[in-house]
C-alpha cells in the first residue's frame, strides 16, 4: 500500500519549555506514512498525538530528529501548500457564508474568481452542503459546521488532509455519519490522511494504519496495520475482524499505562 | 411602551427634585429682595417667585425648556442667537476632530499588534495623555497653533481627536488581538501574509470592538470640541455660549447650552449605534 514515503520521521523529540521546566512532548518518534494512507493516532490526553500533527504541519517545530513531509522539511511543505488542516472546532468565521468561509483559503491563495466558484461548488457537493453556500455559519448544525471546515481544508486540493479530532465535539450519531461519510470522500479522493482521535472504535473503523500512543513522555507505543479491506460499511464493527484490532488497540494503551497507574 | 415606563418615572423624579431644588436654593434671594422691601412673603409667593427669576442659581426645568425652545425656533438658523448655529459650529469640529482621533486611533493599534517595539511603548504614552487635564493643555495646543497661522476648525479639532482617539486605540487593539490561536493557525497553514491576516481575520474580528470605542470616543470628541471653544475666547459655538452665560450671570443660557449638547450627544451616540447595527447584521454577526 505504501508506495513512497509521504510522512518520515526519524527519531523525532519534541520538548516544550515551560515555566515548571522542560515538558517532553514527543520521545524518540519513528513512523512512515506512506501515499493514500488513512493513519489515526490515538492514545490519552497528553500522549503528543496532536503535537505530532502539529509537527507535520509545521506548526510546532521539532527539538531533534528528522521529519519531512513530501520529501521536504515541514515548514517547506507549509509553504508549498502541501496539506489542509482540520482543527477540533469548525473555527468559520462569523461573518463569512458558509461559500465565502470555503472560499478564505482560495482568496489567500490567489486562485481567479471564477476558479474559486467552480471549487467552492465541488468541495461543498463532496461534502453534500450543495445548496447551503449562501448561508452563514450559525444556521448550520454542529455537525454541517464541521462537513464545511472540511471542505474549506479541501477547497486548495492538497494532498495531505491534516486532522485534529475533527469530531470529538459531535455526538455519536452525527459522529458516525460522518465517520461513513469521511471514508467515502477518502476512496474518492486518494488523499493521505493523519486523523487524531481517543475513539477507540473510530480509529479501527477509519485507519489502514493505527499509531497508538502514550503519555509522559509522548511516544509511539504499537503501530497496527489494519486488515480491514477498504470498502467498509457501518457494521463492519461487528466482525471478530474488527473486535482483534481493537482489542490490539487497547491493550496497546493499557501498556503505555501500566507503570504510572 | 414597557420600556418606556420606568424611564419615564425615572425622569418624573428627577424633575420633581429639580423644582424641590429650585425652590430651596432661589428662595434666600426672593427672602432678601422681600426684607429690603420690608415685605412678607407667602409660601405660594415664595414658589411663585423663585421659578421666574432672571438670574436664579438655579433656573426651573420649565425655564430651560423655555430658552432652548426660543434658541432653537425663536431665529433663523443662520443667527448667532441661534442654538443650532452654535451647535452646529461645535459639531463640525467634534466630526472632524472624531474622524481624525479615529483614524491616529486604529494606525496606533495597528502599529501596536504588529510592531513589538510600539507594543511596548506607545500605551504608556497613550493612558498618559489621558491624564493631563484636557483644560490645562487646551490652551497651548490653541496658543500653539495660532503663532504658525491655524485658527479657527482645526485647533478645536484637534482639541477633540486628543480626547477620543484614545478610546479607539484601547478597544482596537484589544479587537485585532482577540481572533484566538486556532484561528490564526488556520491562517498560518495557508501560509496567509501578515497583510491578508490582518484583512481577512483581525479587521472583521474587532467590528464590535470598533463600535463600542466609537461610541465612547464620539461623546469625548463632543467634549473636547467644547472645552476647545472655553479659554480662546471663542465667539461661536456651545463652549462660547457656556463661557458667555457664565460672564453675564446668565445661567438658564448656561444651562439651555448644556443640555444643547447633551442632546448633540445623544443624537451622535444614536447615530453612531445605528451604524453599528447596520453594519454588524450585514456581516452575519447578529441575527
Amino acid at each position: 500500500m505504501a508506495e513512497k514515503a509521504v510522512i518520515e520521521a526519524k527519531g523525532v523529540n519534541l520538548v516544550f519549555e515551560t515555566n515548571d521546566g522542560p515538558v517532553q512532548a514527543l520521545k524518540d518518534v519513528n513512523l512512515t506514512v506512506g501515499k493514500g494512507e488513512f493513519v489515526s493516532f490515538i492514545g490519552p490526553s497528553g500522549c503528543g498525538k496532536t503535537t505530532l500533527l502539529r509537527a507535520i504541519a509545521a506548526l510546532e517545530t521539532p527539538t531533534g530528529g528528522t521529519l519531512t513531509v513530501n520529501g521536504m522539511s515541514p515548514d517547506a511543505a507549509r509553504k508549498a501548500r502541501a496539506y489542509g488542516y482540520v482543527f477540533q472546532a469548525a473555527g468559520l468565521y462569523p461573518w463569512r457564508t458558509i461559500a465565502g468561509n470555503v472560499k478564505l483559503p482560495l482568496e489567500i491563495m490567489g486562485f481567479s474568481k471564477a476558479e474559486q466558484d467552480e471549487r467552492v461548488r465541488k468541495v461543498l457537493a463532496l461534502v453534500e452542503l450543495d445548496g447551503f453556500g449562501a448561508k452563514f455559519p450559525w444556521q448550520l448544525s454542529g455537525g454541517m459546521q464541521q462537513r464545511a471546515s472540511i471542505a474549506r481544508a479541501l477547497a486548495f486540493d492538497a494532498d495531505i488532509l491534516l486532522m485534529d479530532e475533527p469530531f470529538g465535539a459531535l455526538d455519536e450519531i452525527v459522529r458516525d455519519r460522518l465517520n461513513e461519510e469521511l471514508l467515502k470522500l477518502w476512496a474518492r479522493t486518494d488523499k493521505t490522511i493523519c486523523f487524531v482521535t481517543h475513539s477507540i472504535p473510530e480509529a479501527v473503523y477509519l485507519s489502514t494504519k493505527i499509531v497508538v500512543m502514550s503519555p509522559r513522555p509522548g511516544r509511539i507505543t504499537d503501530i497496527i496495520e489494519s486488515t480491514l479491506p477498504r470498502e467498509r460499511p457501518l457494521d463492519i464493527r461487528d466482525t471478530p475482524e474488527f473486535l482483534a484490532i481493537s482489542h490490539r488497540v487497547r491493550d496497546g494503551l493499557r501498556a503505555g499505562h501500566s507503570y504510572d497507574v | 411602551m414597557r420600556a418606556a415606563l420606568p424611564i419615564l418615572a425615572v425622569l418624573a423624579v428627577i424633575v420633581a427634585l429639580w423644582y424641590a431644588a429650585t425652590v430651596w436654593m432661589n428662595a434666600p434671594w426672593v427672602r432678601d429682595q422681600a426684607a429690603r422691601a420690608g415685605q412678607e412673603v407667602t409660601t405660594s409667593q415664595l414658589v411663585r417667585e423663585t421659578m421666574s427669576q432672571e438670574r436664579p442659581v438655579l433656573p426651573a426645568p420649565h425655564q430651560v425648556i423655555a430658552e432652548l425652545w426660543k434658541g432653537v425656533t425663536g431665529q433663523a438658523v443662520t443667527s448667532k442667537r441661534s442654538l443650532v448655529y452654535h451647535a452646529w459650529v461645535t459639531v463640525s469640529a467634534t466630526l472632524l476632530g472624531f474622524a481624525i482621533g479615529t483614524g491616529l486611533g486604529i494606525l496606533l493599534a495597528v502599529g501596536i499588534v504588529h510592531n513589538r517595539a510600539m507594543d511596548l511603548s506607545v500605551m504608556p504614552w497613550a493612558i498618559a495623555s489621558q491624564t493631563i487635564p484636557i483644560l490645562a493643555i487646551a490652551p497651548m495646543i490653541i496658543v500653539v497653533l495660532n503663532s504658525v497661522g491655524v485658527q479657527g476648525l482645526i485647533p478645536k479639532a484637534i482639541i477633540s481627536a486628543y480626547l477620543s482617539f484614545f478610546p479607539v486605540v484601547v478597544g482596537m487593539v484589544k479587537g485585532f488581538r482577540s481572533p484566538d490561536r486556532m484561528q490564526l493557525d488556520l491562517l498560518k497553514t495557508y501560509n496567509a501574509s501578515q497583510g491578508q491576516t490582518f484583512w481577512k481575520l483581525r479587521w472583521p474580528s474587532s467590528a464590535p470592538y470598533l463600535f463600542a470605542s466609537l461610541k465612547v470616543a464620539v461623546a469625548a470628541s463632543l467634549v473636547g470640541a467644547i472645552v476647545g471653544e472655553m479659554p480662546t475666547g471663542a465667539v461661536a459655538g456651545l463652549g462660547a455660549r457656556l463661557l458667555s452665560g457664565s460672564y453675564y450671570g446668565q445661567t438658564i443660557q448656561i444651562w439651555a447650552a448644556l443640555f444643547m449638547a447633551a442632546i448633540v450627544a445623544a443624537g451622535l451616540v444614536f447615530i453612531v449605534g445605528g451604524i453599528e447595527r447596520a453594519t454588524l447584521k450585514r456581516m452575519g454577526l447578529v441575527r
